[in-house]
């Protein structure tokens, strides 16, 4: 108790560490907020809950780890582990995703959650269960006396996960593809009325996704570290943002990873960084019984 | 209904068949086993602590066998991976008793893995002798059959902290003004090396500025390291095996903090100075042995002797500092021989009393036992990198070098 | 008389089972622990209508409530977890039977409680919320308790170990085990046949329609996770005794293993139904038991290729696909036309 004290009284006592803590919220947050876009993009167009979202990220976040590792550019790896990522994503549709589409909601939770299990598994025989990161050779901007230090190389994964967004933004507004995807989100029989292949649209959509979750993922080997079964904890901030945000709803997506990321860390500053997954997991309770409590007042239940 | 079962116990059954390798010699083979992370968040030392197991049972080999009344023996180890995590070293326990029949036990790496595996060997009354297991918390469950090597936890970084109060003392100020940050990992090792930092620094009346847990895959602990600048202590501490020596030294690097005296421990094992050089100037480490200790036994010959035939034998380690997870271990093997031969049987009651009457000196120190099973006669030293040198700096009865203080980072 | 014969065989295979196979005492008991926490989840999964992803929440607590009873009732809990403590603290036999039976009662109570101060919560969010959301419970649980010191944080629990035989001792948690279990088995058989049954039924049919016809559905829906959660708790608590040295991560709040395990023999074995979640059990055991054995390092991924293919292709279960093929079996008469009818 008396550490919590003490650790709320040093953000008054040194408030260059209050900026120290939201300059890293935010570089965090952005990257989260990619992987709930896509989370969202699923959840909506086609209404599977993909748990094993976070082991799309963590697979990506491998497969540019590995070709660093073989002398490539670690920036080249984004776009190879979207790449590589589009393809696992179609994979993972054909044989598991399309066949629980129409299914009951749990039925989609439970089968990608054995889908996170078998891919953690593989990643940890594929890579062994130490964790990994890209040390690139950037320098660091030392701000306030170096309290605030900001490598440049997160700095470049937080621009890279801005291109990326506003990339698939254009593409949903423009491309026929990204307007076909949209008209099935609203009403998936209506679209299949009008002509469009919602099978087609639904495996591009869930390709989509996973490719997006690589990129992130190879972002994140290079602003911070991957494990094989750092894969949950992703799903889980994926889940917190998009229930927090609501579906189809890209700024609230984005307002709400910065949230996220913000939240963490003042949370594993206050409470200590023993605390960091507690923290994860209690703000998606906490965005639960939030949302609860909104929708009783209207009374509903949150399905 | 239970017919599936059966099947599986057919199954099993013809799986226990384990092949013994034929030694070079005419001597029987003594089976042992082990359950040792080979993978997963303490890889290094497990690694570490089964090249200690090897080179003993070659040396053993080597000099003729473990002679058991006019009967001689190599040793050989089923050795599993417990990838770091407790209810597999316990199911794999279970496994190397029930199910290949092991009566004897070498230990596994960590003390979170020895408690989570000494209830089964003392549930089935094996004896096992750890070498990698400090905490206290392993020698007050009134356990008979463990028995380990080691100096328990608490006793790692005490002379860390008495070198504080020296330190504050001689720059004119009382111990009282000494300002500590611990930083441990959330595992039974390293909450017990607290616990004994806590005490002595209670004893000196210390202020504990920081007191955190690292995160558990032990990668990240700039968080911590940001309120260290922020609180500018005397002293920090920090022990996480070696994945939390080597996040440490390349944090504090990184970070650009000035504490003046920095103690870690798993120096060594993690190759701080092949791996960081510089950065890891003058930071004290822990040690559970040293080679430029003056220890001697019949086998191993002298400490230094022991460091060099092994860099010999592993020569992945020539360009670093035999760490003492790799000693202990092999002590841990001398042990179970010594008993082996004073108790004359492979009756497992004969040689757990042979064990525990043990009064032994070897390369590694003195090892005798208390009721408890850990070892008492055998002290701790610290030492200092200095110029990547490991130089013996306390306790004083066993120090070659004066410390640097305070540290000159880079 | 057929039913007579049957169940008293099969009381004869529990009974006989574990001097049969003296060498898989220990499996044998954690079959039947899979059995008891795949009948509690299938309470409110199958019966009720609501996964939860979480149930493995009362399983640790369990675990760690029969154990700080047990120590709470010697020693002071405190000193007995202290990283630090370097004296002796132990049991006489007769403070460690007296701890597993109020331990393990006690445990189950506390769940049950829990249990209902957490649905009043978490029985407001439906379908996948429900999951997610008692998920998030048993996972953020874990990590608190891991920071805990009063109950020992990341070095978990150490009890002492089973006084006296080993042989017996075996027995001794086979035939608890397999006792909680049998006395579930009845109570569920019970249960199933009574109103209660059919209130719980009905609001997995339509939960709004079960309320307009004046089932006070939050009622139900607490008592029945209420009594999974004591059972869960008990199994929970037997197994602490069992492990003597347990840490909260991966052996109590073991979210991935034991956590999803249950709801996966459920699924295999059939769901909503009485004998699926038993036969599951023993079907997945096997499997699993195979798997660690002779795929050691790829036991995960089989394990989660079973979990894909049951969901994905075989959701009915075994009992689902036996109802199909022999109707005749479960007193249903196919007629001509191909339409099934209800015997008494």
């Amino acid at each position: 108790m008396d550490q919590i004290l003490g650790n709320i009284s040093l953000l008054f006592q040194f408030p260059v560490v209050n900026l120290k803590i939201v300059v890293d919220g935010l570089m965090i947050g952005a990257i989260f907020a990619l992987s709930a876009y896509g989370l969202a993009l699923v959840w909506g167009v086609m209404n599977v809950k993909n748990l094993a979202q976070g082991d799309f990220v963590i697979a990506g976040g491998y497969v540019a780890w590995w070709l660093a590792k073989k002398g490539m550019p670690p920036l080249l790896g984004v776009p190879v582990a979207f790449v590589v990522m589009w393809g696992l994503g179609w994979i993972a549709y054909k044989l598991v995703i399309a066949r629980v589409i129409e299914r009951d909601l749990f039925t989609s939770l439970l089968a990608t959650f054995g889908l996170a299990i078998i891919m953690a598994q593989m990643l940890n025989l594929l890579f062994g269960s130490d964790t990994q990161s890209i040390q690139l050779q950037y320098d660091t901007l030392y701000l306030f006396d170096g309290f605030v230090d900001i490598p440049i190389a997160k700095l470049l994964g937080v621009l890279m996960a801005a291109a990326l967004a506003a990339g698939v933004v254009l593409f949903m507004k423009n491309s026929r593809m990204g307007q076909a995807i949209r008209a099935t989100a609203q009403d998936a029989r209506a679209a299949r009325v009008l002509g469009i292949d919602t099978e087609k649209v639904y495996s591009f959509t869930f390709s989509l996704n996973a490719a997006i979750c690589g990129a992130a993922g190879a972002i994140i080997v290079m602003v911070w570290v991957i494990q094989p079964f750092y894969g949950i904890t992703h799903s889980v901030r994926s889940f917190v943002i998009v229930t927090a945000a609501g579906l189809g709803n890209l700024p609230g997506v984005i307002a709400a990873g910065l949230g996220i990321g913000i939240a963490e860390q003042y949370g594993a500053h206050i409470f200590g960084i023993g605390y960091q997954q507690a923290i994860a997991v209690l703000l998606l309770l906490l965005v639960l019984v939030f949302r609860l409590i909104q929708q009783r007042r209207m009374r509903q239940s949150l399905k | 209904m239970k017919k599936p079962l059966s099947l599986l116990g057919c199954a099993l059954g013809a799986s226990l068949l384990v092949a013994n390798p034929a030694s070079a010699m005419d001597c029987e083979t003594l089976t042992l086993g082990s359950a040792i992370s080979l993978t997963g968040k303490y890889a290094t030392n497990g690694i570490h602590a089964k090249n200690g197991y090897e080179f003993a049972i070659q040396k053993i080999k080597d000099a003729g066998g473990v002679k058991i009344g006019d009967k001689c023996y190599n040793f050989n180890v089923i050795y599993y991976d417990d990838e770091s995590k407790g209810d597999r070293g316990a199911t794999l326990a279970e496994r190397l008793i029930n199910q290949d029949k092991v009566q004897y036990m070498l230990g596994p790496y960590s003390s979170g893995l020895t408690k989570a595996i000494a209830p089964v060997t003392e549930k089935y009354q094996i004896p096992m002798v750890e070498a990698e297991g400090a905490s206290r918390s392993l020698f007050n469950q009134g356990y008979k059959y463990l028995f380990a090597v080691l100096s328990t936890s608490e006793q790692y970084l005490a002379s860390a902290v008495t070198l504080a109060a020296e330190k504050a003392e001689e720059s004119g100020k009382t111990p009282s003004s000494v300002k500590v940050a611990v930083a441990v990992e959330n595992d039974p090792f390293s909450l017990d090396i607290r616990a004994g930092v806590l005490e002595d620094a209670g004893r000196y009346d210390m202020q504990i500025v920081v007191d955190e847990q690292l995160p558990r895959d032990l990668s990240d602990m700039s968080a911590i390291l940001t309120k260290v600048k922020l609180l500018k202590p005397d002293l920090l501490i920090v022990s996480g095996h070696s994945k939390g020596a080597a996040t440490a030294v390349r944090q504090i690097s990184e970070q650009k903090i000035s504490t003046p005296m920095i103690a870690i421990t798993h120096c060594e094992a993690a190759d701080v100075v092949g791996n960081f050089g510089e950065s890891a100037n003058d930071i004290l480490c822990s040690t559970q042995w040293a080679e430029t200790l003056s220890y001697e036994d019949p086998l191993f010959g002298t400490a230094a002797n022991y460091e060099m035939e092994f860099k010999g034998a592993f020569t992945e380690y020539a360009e670093k500092t035999v760490p003492y997870q790799t000693a202990q271990a092999s002590a841990a093997v001398y042990v179970f021989k010594d008993a082996f031969e004073r108790a004359g049987s492979l009756d497992k009651e004969a040689v757990r009393d042979a064990i525990a009457e043990t009064d032994l000196m070897t390369f590694y120190g003195a090892i005798r036992f208390s009721e408890f099973g850990n070892n008492i006669a055998k002290p701790m030293v610290l030492r200092q990198i200095q110029d990547g040198k490991y130089n013996v700096v306390a306790p004083s009865k066993f120090a070659s070098h004066k410390v640097n203080w305070p540290r000159t980072p880079k | 008389m057929r039913k007579i014969l049957f169940y008293s065989a099969l009381l004869l295979v529990i009974l006989a089972s574990p001097f049969l196979f003296p060498d898989f005492r220990t499996q044998l008991a954690t079959l039947w622990l899979m059995i008891i926490v795949s009948l509690t989840w299938d309470m409110t999964g199958g019966q009720m209508g609501y996964n939860s992803l979480g149930n493995i929440f009362f399983y640790g607590t369990g675990m760690y409530v029969a154990a700080l009873i047990t120590i709470g009732m010697v020693h002071p809990v405190g000193e007995y977890t202290d990283a630090s403590r370097s004296e002796l603290m132990l049991f006489t036999d007769g403070q460690y039977f007296t701890g597993v039976l109020v331990g393990c009662l006690g445990a189950g109570l506390f769940c049950a409680v829990s249990a209902a101060i957490l649905g009043y919560v978490t029985f407001g969010l439906r379908g996948p919320y429900f999951a997610i959301g008692t998920l998030g419970i048993a996972i953020a649980a874990g990590e608190l308790v891991s920071n805990w010191d009063w109950v020992g944080g990341g070095q978990g629990i150490q009890l002492p170990v089973y006084p006296g035989n080993l042989d017996i001792g075996k027995l001794f948690f086979y035939f608890l085990f397999a006792g909680t279990g049998v006395a579930l088995f009845i109570f569920c058989k019970w249960l199933y046949g009574t109103r209660f049954g059919a209130a719980v039924n009905a609001i997995r049919d339509d939960e709004e329609k079960a309320e307009a016809m004046g089932i006070h559905t939050l009622r139900y829906k607490l008592t029945a996770w209420a009594l999974s959660a004591f059972f869960v708790g008990v199994a929970g608590g037997i197994s602490a005794f069992q492990l003597i040295h347990f840490e909260p991560l991966e052996t109590a709040y073991q979210t991935i293993n034991l956590g999803i395990f249950m709801v996966v023999c459920v699924l295999l074995g059939g769901k909503g139904t009485l004998w699926g979640p038993v036969i599951g059990a023993i079907a997945f055991h096997v499997i699993k038991e195979v798997t660690w054995n002779y795929l050691l390092g790829w036991q995960w991924v089989a394990l989660g290729a079973l979990i894909v293919v049951t969901v994905v292709y075989f959701q009915d279960g075994i009992m689902g696909w036996l109802v199909h093929k022999r109707p005749e079996w479960f007193g249903i008469r196919v007629e001509k036309k191909d339409v099934g009818e209800e015997a008494a």
